[in-house]
């Protein structure tokens, strides 16, 4: 495709998502545009990037900006986090008043893997809450998926991603082939749309903040912005955790990391006065 | 890349010589040393020879088939050697929880890749998550 075709296309995805495209990543374009075209009746990339300039083509940009920020997922990606989040949990309701309800956001949650993750570890945690409520709060960027997530289907293929045979079992029904979670967990997770651009003080404060291989896409200003947005909804005990590439290092001051604990962060505490 | 223990070994326990050989390559790039067998009977045999660490195994099988495996290697070697992942087309969930309930590790469904065979390794603890996911 053309330099400017590209750049368009990138400029446009850029101002909905944040989503930095440099020109290396052109593939992404072929491979994940490709049933865009096809629906739309176009001949090529710069077709497309013709018809975005069009001022009515909103749902035609939010449809290109869904397709290039998407990504694949599977359930309890990376281990890690959810290991130390087994940990994390039964700390934080145990300085929470009884009858409180902890509140875990999946930003950025595509199809919900690791939202049902978190409902599903929390589940296994049982009495170790002692008591304490979870509620997830999975949002992005894309209609599409949210839909997904919310219906909570999920492909053979998809199901055994990261999942044990022995909570696949437990947590999911088998409906004509495909495996769905079931309507416990289905119930502690709410999905709805949320751009990490726009305002989110309205979500209110979360226990935990999961916003993994989000800010890789950004470029540094952006990354710091969200960082600090991100810092501002966090308890002041509470934790967030980046993905396993992703730093707050150079971009705030506001979040440090856990030692020795790899992606994930809590607010920087005041440093005591030395006696 | 995640690795198994050093000289970890898994028997590949398949009546196809495709999926045993599909099945092998994966598992030697993950650092196995691999046996095969063609059936649940060839499959204690080859227990009886060397315990493995781990057993891939396949359900619906002449001779004898995987579940009959599974059973006579619990009684024979106790509960957690070798650690048994189910590896077949029978998908149904009653299927599961028996497979589960007769002492399998875990269980893969056919279709499979490598991101699901290595997935499932490590949550039966035979491979270590990898460090730079």
């Amino acid at each position: 495709m053309s330099p400017d075709g590209f750049a368009f296309i990138a400029g446009l995805v850029k101002s909905r998502s944040g989503l930095v495209l440099t020109p290396d990543k052109q593939y992404m374009l072929d491979t994940r545009l490709g049933p865009i075209l096809k629906k739309e009746g176009l001949a090529s990339l710069d077709a497309l990037a013709l018809k975005l300039r069009e001022p009515r083509a909103v749902a035609l940009a939010e449809a290109v900006t869904e397709a290039l920020t998407t990504n694949e997922s599977s359930f309890f990606r990376d281990g890690k986090p959810f290991e130390h989040l087994k940990r994390v949990l039964p700390q934080l309701a145990a300085a929470r008043p009884p009858g409180s309800t902890l509140r875990v956001w999946s930003a950025a949650c595509s199809t919900g893997q690791e939202a049902y993750s978190i409902a599903m570890l929390a589940q296994e945690l049982g009495a170790e809450l002692a008591g304490r409520k979870l509620e997830i709060y999975g949002t992005d960027i894309s209609h599409e998926v949210l839909a997904r997530a919310r219906e909570g289907y999920y492909t053979q293929f998809e199901v055994q991603r990261g999942l044990p045979a022995r909570l696949m079992v437990k947590y999911f029904q088998q409906e004509a082939g495909r495996w769905r979670v079931n309507p416990a967990l289905r119930a502690m997770a709410r999905f709805e749309h949320l751009n990490l651009l726009a305002e989110f003080r309205h979500l209110g404060r979360f226990d935990v903040i999961f916003c993994r291989n989000v800010l890789i896409y950004f470029d540094s200003p952006t990354k710091t912005r969200v960082l600090h947005a991100l810092a501002d909804r966090l308890a002041p005990d509470g934790v967030l955790y980046l993905g396993g590439a992703e730093t707050v290092l150079g971009l705030t001051d506001q979040l440090v990391a856990l030692p020795a604990e790899r992606g994930a962060y809590e607010h920087r505490r005041p440093v005591a006065k030395a006696g | 890349m995640s690795q198994g223990e050093a000289g970890a070994t898994c028997l590949v326990v398949d009546d196809s010589r495709v999926v045993r050989k599909a099945a092998r390559r994966i598992l030697e790039k993950h650092g196995f040393s691999v046996r095969e067998a063609e059936n649940g009977q060839e499959a204690l045999a080859a227990c009886r020879e060397a315990l493995p660490d781990s057993v891939l195994l396949d359900w619906n099988m002449p001779v004898m088939d995987g579940l009959q495996f599974l059973q006579a290697a619990r009684r024979e070697f106790g509960p957690d050697r070798p650690v048994v992942v189910f590896c077949t087309t029978e998908g149904a969930m009653d299927r599961i929880v028996t497979a589960l309930e007769s002492g399998a590790q875990e269980y893969v469904m056919k279709p499979f890749d490598e991101e699901i065979l290595r997935d499932k390794f490590v949550q039966a603890g035979l491979l270590q998550q990898d460090d730079a996911a």
